[in-house]
This record gives C-alpha cells, structure tokens and sequence, in this order.
C-alpha cells in the first residue's frame, strides 16, 4: 500500500527540526525509515508529518569517548557494522549488528534509529540495555541524557518525547578481562529473530540480554548461576510472548537452549581476551 | 486532500532528472510512473522481498522504503542501466541469462542491482559469500540454485572484464544525455530482449 499524506520538513539544524517537532503534535522524526517506512507503507501510522532529519551537519558520526563510542543519529547500520573502532571498543554491538536485517536494509537503517524504535525484537534495544549505555537527545527544553535502563517503557514504547530529536547513542566499552556473545534464531538470516541472547562476562559478573522474548528487551542478572539453572532463573524474569511465527513455549525452549550456550561463549571469549587475544 | 508538491533532483542511470511529486512518493513509485522507468519492480512494499531493490548512490538499498523528496541530488542507478554502454548485457545479467537465474523474472530487477553492488565490494566471493549476497531477496520460481550460481558466474565475468566496461553508478553525468527509458520493458527488465 502506500502511505497517507504527510507534510514533509527538511531542517538543517537541530534547532528547526525541534521547532518543527514542537509545531504539530502528529509530527515525527524521519532517519532512515527502515523501520517507519513499513508502517506507514501499511497506514499502521499515519503521521501528519514527517520531519527528515538527514540534512543536519554532525549527526552522521562514530567517536572514541572516554569509557566507550559514541554514535551519531544518521550513522547508518552498516558504518558501526564496517567500523573497526566499534569492534575494538565493544564487540558485542558488532556481533549483533551482523543479525540486523540484510545489508541492503543496513545501508539505510540507523542504529540510533533502531534504538528509538524500542522493538523487543530489534537487537539493539537490548545490547545497549544490557551494556548499561544512553541515549542523548535535544528538546524544546535543550539536551538530555536518558540512562538505557530509563528509555525502555513499553512495547515500541520509548521516553523519547514528541518534540525531541535523538541525537547520539553512548555506547559504553567492553572492560579489559570481560567477553561477550550473541546468538538469535531466526527462519532466515537477517529476519526477526523467534528469540535472541546476548551475554557479557566479567570475572563472576554473568548478565544475559533477551530480545524477541518479551514485550520489553530484558537483562537478567545470572552472577553465579549454575548452567543448567540459568534457563529457569531467565525464564522467571521474561514472559515469552506468542505469534505467528514462534508459540510462547518455543520461545521458552529457545531460551532454554540458547541461554547457558551464549554464556559459556562469553565466557570463553573473556578467556581469550584475558590471554592476550585481539578480540 | 490537496497534497503539496516538492521538486526533485535525481540523477537516474547517469541523466539528471527533474521531478514534482507529493512528499508520500515513494522511490519505487516515482521511478515508475514518473519517471516511466518499469524496470524496477514493487513485490512486497515494506522491505522484506527486495524486488525494487536499486542502488542510491552506488549502495543498495529497498525503493519502497524510501521518499523520493529524501533523495534530492542524490544518483541512483536502477536495472535499466546496468547494461554496457553499447547496450549489451552487463555482467550480472549475462550470467543470469547463462545460468538459468530467472523463470518469471518478477524478482529479477532486484537481484541484478544487488549483486552488481555485492560483486564490486566483493570481487571473488565464496559460495557462502554469494549465498549471502542474495540472502535480502526472495524469488518464488527458481529454488535459489541457479541464483547463486549466477553470483559467481557475474563475478567472474567482472573479474575478466575490461577495466571501465562495467557501468559504475559514480560515473558523471551528462546533462541532455538521451534517457533510457525508452526500451521496452522486457529489456529493461531483465535485459534479455523480447
């Protein structure tokens, strides 16, 4: 189908693009599209207007920041995917990126985009989750920063407000003695995934993120859990949530499957690093 | 609704155009019934089957996810100009015609504007590799086989080919050069002829 009708600004600087935000309250922000597109494609929204955000200078960057990377609001999937400062800093964000959508989706799509859009089925709500990062953004009101753990409310439920712009995501990176892993299970490589786990380990610290599980990205703290009980203690935190595509129970098995699996990856991984290794 | 017009820029295939559309225009559309170039094929409509896949600045990517109004002065490049400059088959199309890449053809369009992207960042791609290639798009005749098979086929034509024989999106373009829209469909569309 095609979309209904929608006025369409191109602000050049933040500034406009808030003004035109504040000016009318069906109004929303255009990035890549990747994911607005397909829903006002199939009228599941009809904005008034659309306030494209690709013509402001600055937006379009990765910067090393103390502690971890910064990642601008038009930084498409592919550049954090292809970038090498991203995989030193933090692996597992480049692990993820590789399960989101195709290439040709990632030429477009943007990270932060992807974040804003607070999909429990999308990877990178539940990576920055789980690494604890934030979300920078610029209102009527000037800038603030929103801590993850603050940004996730409800399903495609962010605290974005209506009139702010997201500007940057921060990203925080993988301590020295640390690992991670990711693993999702999907029909195809690089649609949604039925359900997705990714695991950081640091020394005793053992926390899993799950995506496409429940309505919300969730992270689970399993610090001292045994293998074989991690599934239990994950599924008691989680809701898996039935579709067309997965029964709730499958979801459950995936989880039972794939959690102690991607933990004893991360760990694996922390060993190598703590070795020496490079990644 | 009276729907305000916005004029826009492309550079398609290498010749500048000029467009007036509504905001709503996607990209697929605009090539289309704008610009009448039928080549690029619309499947799904929301990103998932990859039919009007076409290359916006030498990059990849879905047409009906995007607003022509976004892509002021940008190049795109669709199937219709992935033919030589003589007008003969570019390589991605002679493997798909050598290898049997195509029954309906409906999908074709957008696998030749994918792989032409996915051989020039990836010259010699492995079979996993030139499985991967395609993964972002679906076809409903062929099983796939000869898909892939055309992968590798179209990268080793390329990798033959003589330097500059290969139409590049980046090349300048020329103002009043003569449109390709005026072949016929079936040429445009899988540059086979009728």
């Amino acid at each position: 189908m095609k979309p209904a009708p929608f006025a369409y600004v191109r602000p050049g600087t933040l500034a406009e693009a808030v003004a035109a935000l504040a000016a009318d309250p069906g109004a929303k922000v255009l990035a890549g599209g990747q994911s607005l597109v397909p829903l006002l494609n199939m009228r599941l929204a009809a904005p008034t207007a659309l306030v494209d955000i690709n013509a402001i200078p600055g937006l379009d960057e990765i910067t090393a920041e103390a502690g971890g990377v910064r990642i601008g609001a038009l930084v498409r999937h592919a550049a954090v995917l292809a970038s090498p400062l991203v995989r030193r800093v933090q692996p597992l964000l480049h692990l993820a990126l590789d399960n989101v959508a195709h290439a040709t989706i990632r030429n477009r799509g943007t990270t932060v985009g992807s974040l804003v859009h607070a999909d429990a089925a999308g990877e990178m709500p539940v990576v920055l989750r789980l690494l604890g990062g934030s979300l920078d953004v610029v209102g009527p009101d000037g800038p603030r920063t929103i801590p993850v753990e603050e940004l996730y409310v409800g399903p495609l439920e962010s605290t974005v407000r209506h009139d702010e712009v997201a500007v940057s995501a921060f990203v925080p990176g993988l301590a020295a003695h640390a690992g991670v892993a990711f693993e999702e299970l999907a029909r195809r490589q690089g649609d949604y995934a039925l359900a997705g786990v990714a695991a950081v380990v640091e020394g005793d610290v053992v926390r899993a993120g799950f995506l496409s599980v429940s309505d919300l990205p969730t992270v689970v703290d399993l610090s001292g859990v045994a293998a074989e009980d991690m599934a239990d203690l994950a599924l008691a935190s989680l809701d898996p949530v039935g579709d067309i595509h997965a029964s709730a129970d499958y979801r459950a098995q995936l989880v039972r499957v794939m959690t102690p699996r991607v933990v004893a990856t991360a760990r694996e991984h922390a060993r190598t690093r703590t070795q020496g290794g490079t990644r | 609704m009276t729907e305000d017009l916005h004029d826009v820029r492309l550079i398609v295939n290498g010749v500048h155009r000029e467009l007036r559309v509504p905001a709503r225009r996607l990209l697929s559309d605009a090539l289309r019934h704008d610009l009448g170039l039928t080549g690029t094929h619309v499947g799904c409509e929301h990103g998932v089957c990859g039919a009007c896949t076409v290359l916006v600045d030498g990059a990849p990517v879905r047409a009906c996810l995007l607003f022509a109004v976004t892509l002021d002065g940008h190049e795109v490049t669709t199937v219709e100009g992935l033919t030589r400059d003589d007008g003969s088959l570019g390589p991605v199309q002679q493997a798909f015609a050598e290898c049997h890449g195509l029954q309906c053809g409906f999908c074709t369009p957008g696998f030749l504007t994918t792989i032409t992207a996915g051989i020039r960042a990836n010259p010699d791609p492995t079979h996993e590799e030139a499985r991967e290639i395609v993964a972002g798009n679906l076809c409903r005749c062929t099983g796939y086989q000869n898909i892939v098979a055309a992968v590798e086929r179209a990268a080793e034509i390329a990798r033959e080919d003589v330097p500059g024989d290969v139409p590049a999106p980046a090349s300048p373009p020329q103002d009043g050069q003569l449109g390709v829209e005026d072949r016929t469909e079936d040429q445009a569309t899988t540059g086979l002829g009728g």
